[in-house]
């Protein structure tokens, strides 16, 4: 209990990780919380990477780990983009009220 | 080794308290700021275990960049007066036990993998040499790989910030209607014959201008 594994790492991940999946799929309501959840699924992908980089004395994972925050940035800047525009657009970012491509 | 044990307690029942008020919390604003709570407290994990280096550049990119644009987003666009119901809509449709089921699964399924997992052992002698160099600093190991075998994916990830910022710079741009704009082609191709006429007044008549 008291020597910190890397089975107490993954588990901190994995319990991030679901949580990022619960908002994803339970959030009825705003769009901003869906990309504010992909970004805890990528972080717990990088807790992941970095405890398993130290544990096995890998430097390599560190390194993808500083990839994917790059793509991550991108991802928010680009997200973040499509819902000012799609705000100005239609005058909403609710999640229920996001229904065109239903033609 | 207690010490660290503790504060890894302390980190970690933070860390999963903020992602939960992140999902959960009614206010968008809230839910950006227990973000950065979760950033924060991820980092100093990541600083106890031993990658200052990532630690360190979690804090800048994504406290002083994605958060604040989040934050930004959040207070342009006005959302924080829409409420964020989580459990209940208008029409409470079936899709959220089904959510909460498959969720529950993945999380049993990565608990399970976690508890049961274990290496080959020929897997061990065939990890990659980039091992872990405890006489140098940690952001002196990193440059020292990241610069050498991964160049060209950490050029090519320089390419996707690149891609990133033109697409977001197009997709918000807006030519507005109706706004006077500076047009320096017309300033400097303007000939003295359209600006300039001589005109010879006469006596008691003056000229008569015509705007």
């Amino acid at each position: 209990m008291f020597e910190i594994t890397l089975g107490h790492y993954l588990v901190l991940a994995a319990t991030i990780f679901t949580i990022g999946v619960v908002g994803i799929f339970l959030n009825r309501k705003n769009i901003i919380v869906i990309l504010m959840s992909i970004e805890l699924i990528l972080l717990a992908v990088n807790i992941n990477l970095v405890s398993f980089s130290i544990y096995m004395n890998d430097l390599v994972g560190q390194i993808f780990t500083l990839f994917i925050l790059t793509v991550a940035a991108a991802e928010a800047a680009i997200g973040l983009a499509i819902i000012v525009i799609y705000y100005r657009n239609s005058g909403t970012i609710r999640v229920q009220e996001i229904d065109k491509l239903k033609g | 080794m207690i010490i660290h044990s503790i504060f890894f307690y302390i980190f970690s029942i933070i860390a999963v308290f903020s992602a939960i008020m992140v999902t959960v919390s009614r206010n968008t604003v809230h839910s950006v700021f227990f973000l950065i709570l979760d950033f924060i407290t991820i980092s100093c994990l990541f600083i106890m275990i031993g990658a200052e280096f990532i630690g360190m550049i979690m804090l800048i990119v994504y406290v002083g960049a994605v958060a604040v644009l989040f934050l930004f987003v959040v207070m342009m666009l006005n959302v924080s007066k829409q409420k964020n119901e989580w459990l209940g809509g208008e029409k409470n449709s079936n899709h959220i036990p089904i959510g909460l089921l498959i969720s529950g699964v993945i999380f049993f399924e990565l608990i399970i993998v976690v508890g049961g997992w274990k290496y080959k052992p020929e897997l061990l002698k065939t990890f990659s040499s980039i091992g872990i160099d405890l006489s140098t600093t940690n952001t002196h190991e990193i440059g020292k790989v990241l610069y050498t075998d991964y160049i060209h994916l950490f050029q090519l990830s320089g390419m996707v910030l690149l891609v990133a910022m033109i697409g977001a710079i197009v997709l918000t741009f807006r030519q507005r209607e109706g706004i006077k704009r500076q047009s320096y082609f017309k300033q400097i191709s303007r000939e003295r014959n359209e600006g300039v006429e001589l005109a010879d007044p006469k006596n008691n008549e003056g000229v008569k201008i015509d705007v």
